[in-house]
């Protein structure tokens, strides 16, 4: 290799310098929208078919099946209803829409109705940066407080300072409810002689008499790193109570991961690991598979979320069960819980009347028939659903609805802070895996938890 | 005027002799020049701005300074990235070369019958997607895989565990899979090097006496070392920048242990919306990747070209 001649290198500075001047012609993001435009309820037109002819552009994740179909009967409802309002829908994958959407919010064409995710990275950023608007004027107009639990409202509200989420304006409605709960094989329960649980207690005895059976006692597998938060949640939900674990997520009341209750929820999920009452290696298989090893009879217990029944009815039939987690007096259960992402309006639809008039159709009596008709848990069923259905899906419904009237859903841990996805899906592996004591994992969670209080 | 001015142009070409350079050649390499600067040179701009500030990809940036390169030192969740990526580079560099080299040696010694389905069979790593490859492996290193199967077959028991999920194995692991990518490309570039080598260096090696080890540190070692230089670019380059098989295996688990720069880059810019940390990983990246290549790439060549 010859050195470069001195005139070479003089213009590769040069370019270079070029190259950062072009790119650097102010601070990134300096170019701020202004504050989102917000209607009083008397300026609100809930007439669609008055609006003229619209496009109305949504972004959705809904593309599995059950939920890409109530999607697309939906829509087609909505456009067969108002024949002057065409929908075009662009749906992608949970974590393409996530990578793709802070670009399309900011871009001059952003889509009119999109589906937020819940949190600090996502809706709360989007607060903060003015790409939402609220929508508490529709909520109004619309009775939108009748239909929806406050417990589900508040999860898709955020401060007037875009600081934090659960109080504050509203930005979004979820069109379906999700829980974690416990599902059980009934012909294992059956051998074993056991009857499904009923009480915390009964739970925790089931397991060890499974371990002595020498079955699986719960199916398990955390390589993807999120279940475990899933798990652990369950547990904490039944030791600490529903209004600590809720202080913490929200940051009120001056509540730490510190605290005895949430320590020994910790202490409880590495002695079952220690106890072999999950599969061995957890840390290394995957989701899926675990949930897969579940439909195939290995496994008397999983604790995962509504979204695997789908995949498990057609294996397991009738003998799959599935109900909130057992609580410590056997009433009132809780388990983490929430709703699907939120349907929202963009500061940038011009047309905010005829999206905010969607988001209600997608949400409301109707659809949530729709939503059932395809396998899904609506939001919001109908009281008579649960009798409708039968199997698994008639046990999700008795469960979902026995948590809204007993006010037992508590959020998911990682909206805690901004980081606590990451801090607390590492800091479980670490302690699944033996690597930390149940202290130090208190400890790490506490410091990430700190750091976002004071900052 | 103009023709008085063209007149000059004209005369000054006209007093060079052919050949020597011209200002004129420039202008043939505009186009590419223009787009090589619109489509690298202004987004590698970019990052280095963006590295400056602390933004969260929405809002307005907040001027950081050096604060976030300061971080990739101080803070251990980034530090620990770097480490990763310099222990994987012996599995997606060091040993790929080895075993290709290894397999170059004997196949250049021994006639090898249906060599170009052995050559296929091999490479074909290679031409699998990463997607494919990451499941497979994944799948091989289950509690109930294909590897702790073949353990307990041969009684090795107490050597099965669920290797993506042991926070000392679990890099390892990885690289393993990433050996198992790479060594097919080094074998087919060092194959093709070994056929150029003369008949006649072989044969004067072994009549002088030269066994096999001698035969290869003498003769094809020294004969491969260009090709050598362009794998070493080439895996060193696919190892930093590694993305897809660490987020397909692991998400950077058990814990952080296998968490490489690349990935780090994308989680903080799209996950966590720490948009300056992460061009300040990927400019970090881009020079350690720079630095590392062409330190390589002149130790193996050597000075002189």
């Amino acid at each position: 290799m010859s050195r470069p001649a001195p005139r070479r290198r003089v213009a590769a500075v040069l370019l270079a310098t070029a190259a950062l001047a072009l790119a650097a012609c102010s601070a990134p993001g300096s170019n701020d929208s202004s504050a989102p435009k917000t209607k009083a309820p008397s300026e609100v037109s809930t007439d669609v078919a008055k609006a003229g002819k619209v496009t109305l552009r949504v972004w959705d994740q809904e593309v599995r099946g059950g939920q890409n179909a109530q999607m697309t009967k939906l829509n087609q409802q909505f456009m067969d209803a108002y024949p002057n309002v065409t929908i075009k829908r662009t749906s992608k994958s949970f974590t393409d829409l996530k990578t793709t959407l802070k670009l399309a919010l900011s871009g001059d064409t952003a889509p009119d109705v999109v589906e937020v995710n819940q949190g600090y990275p996502d809706m709360v950023s989007f607060v903060k940066a003015g790409y939402l608007q609220p929508l508490d004027s529709y909520a109004s107009v619309y009775k939108w407080a009748d239909r929806y639990p406050s417990s589900l409202l508040d999860l898709n509200r955020v401060s007037d300072d875009a600081s934090h989420f659960g109080e504050g304006k509203l930005y979004g409605l979820s069109q379906m409810g999700e829980f974690v709960g416990v599902y059980y094989n009934k012909t294992k329960l059956k051998q074993l002689g056991i009857a499904p649980p009923t009480t915390w207690d009964e739970f925790t005895t089931a397991l060890a008499k499974a371990k002595q059976g020498g079955q699986v006692p719960i199916q398990f597998g955390n390589l993807d790193k999120w279940p475990a938060i899933h798990t652990f949640g369950v547990i904490q939900d039944q030791l600490a109570g529903k209004d600590e674990v809720r202080n913490l997520v929200f940051g009120k009341g001056g509540a730490s991961w510190t605290d005895p209750k949430t320590v020994e929820a910790a202490k409880t999920l590495q002695d079952w690991a220690k106890r072999g009452y999950f599969p061995s290696g957890v840390n290394g298989v995957g989701y899926d598979d675990s949930t897969k090893q579940f439909g195939q009879g290995k496994g008397v217990f999983l604790v995962t979320g509504t979204w695997a029944a789908a995949d498990l009815k057609g294996p397991m039939g009738d003998a799959l069960g599935m109900m909130p987690p057992p609580s410590a007096s056997g009433s009132d259960p809780v388990t983490t819980g929430g709703q699907s992402l939120a349907l929202g309006v963009t500061s940038k639809s011009a047309h905010p009347d005829v999206a905010a008039a969607y988001v209600n159709f997608m949400t409301d009596a109707k659809a949530a028939g729709v939503m059932q008709d395809t396998g899904n848990l609506p939001a919001v069923p109908a009281t008579d659903a649960a009798s409708q259905a039968s199997g698994v899906d008639a046990d999700i419904l008795d469960g979902w609805s026995s948590l809204n009237q007993d006010n037992g859903l508590v959020p998911y841990l990682d909206y805690s802070t901004p980081t606590f996805y990451d801090t607390l899906t590492a800091a479980l592996q670490r302690l699944i895996g033996g690597q930390d004591s149940p202290e130090e994992f208190a400890k790490t969670l506490q410091a990430d938890y700190e750091k976002f209080q004071q900052g | 005027m103009a023709w008085e001015a063209a007149a000059r142009v004209r005369n000054r070409y006209r007093r060079r002799s052919p050949g020597e350079p011209r200002a004129v050649g420039y202008l043939y390499l505009l186009p590419a020049l223009a787009v090589f600067v619109l489509l690298v040179l202004v987004p590698l701009g970019q990052s280095v701005w963006y590295s400056l500030f602390d933004w969260d990809g929405l809002t307005p940036a907040t001027w950081a300074g050096l604060s976030n390169y300061t971080g990739l030192v101080t803070d251990p969740t980034l530090r620990a990235p770097f480490v990763h990526a310099l222990v994987l580079l012996v599995f997606y560099a060091l040993v790929p070369i080895a075993i290709g080299l290894l397999l170059a040696a004997a196949m250049s010694r021994v006639r090898v019958h249906g060599l170009t389905f052995f050559r296929t069979v091999l490479f074909l790593p290679q031409v699998l997607a990463m997607v494919v490859v990451a499941v497979a492996w994944r799948w091989i290193y289950a509690p109930d895989g294909v590897l702790n199967q073949v353990l307990r077959l041969v009684g090795l028991d107490g050597l099965t565990r669920s290797w993506l999920g042991d926070f000392t194995l679990a890099l390892p692991a990885v690289g393993v899979a990433g050996t198992w990518v790479g060594f097919g490309l080094c074998m087919v570039l060092f194959l093709a090097g070994v056929q150029t080598i003369p008949r006649e260096l072989y044969e004067a090696a072994r009549l002088d006496g030269a066994g096999a080890w001698q035969e290869f540190r003498a003769v094809t070692l020294p004969a491969l070392r260009p090709q050598v230089a362009v794998a070493a670019t080439l895996t060193i380059v696919a190892g930093l920048r590694n993305f897809d098989l660490i987020y397909l295996t692991t998400s950077g688990g058990p814990g952080n242990s296998t968490a490489v720069p690349a990935y780090e880059v994308y989680h903080r810019a799209f996950e966590t919306n720490q948009v300056g940390s992460a061009a300040a990983v990927g400019i970090a990246l881009t020079a350690l990747i720079f630095v590392l290549t062409v330190t390589v790439s002149r130790l193996v060549e050597g000075r002189e070209r």
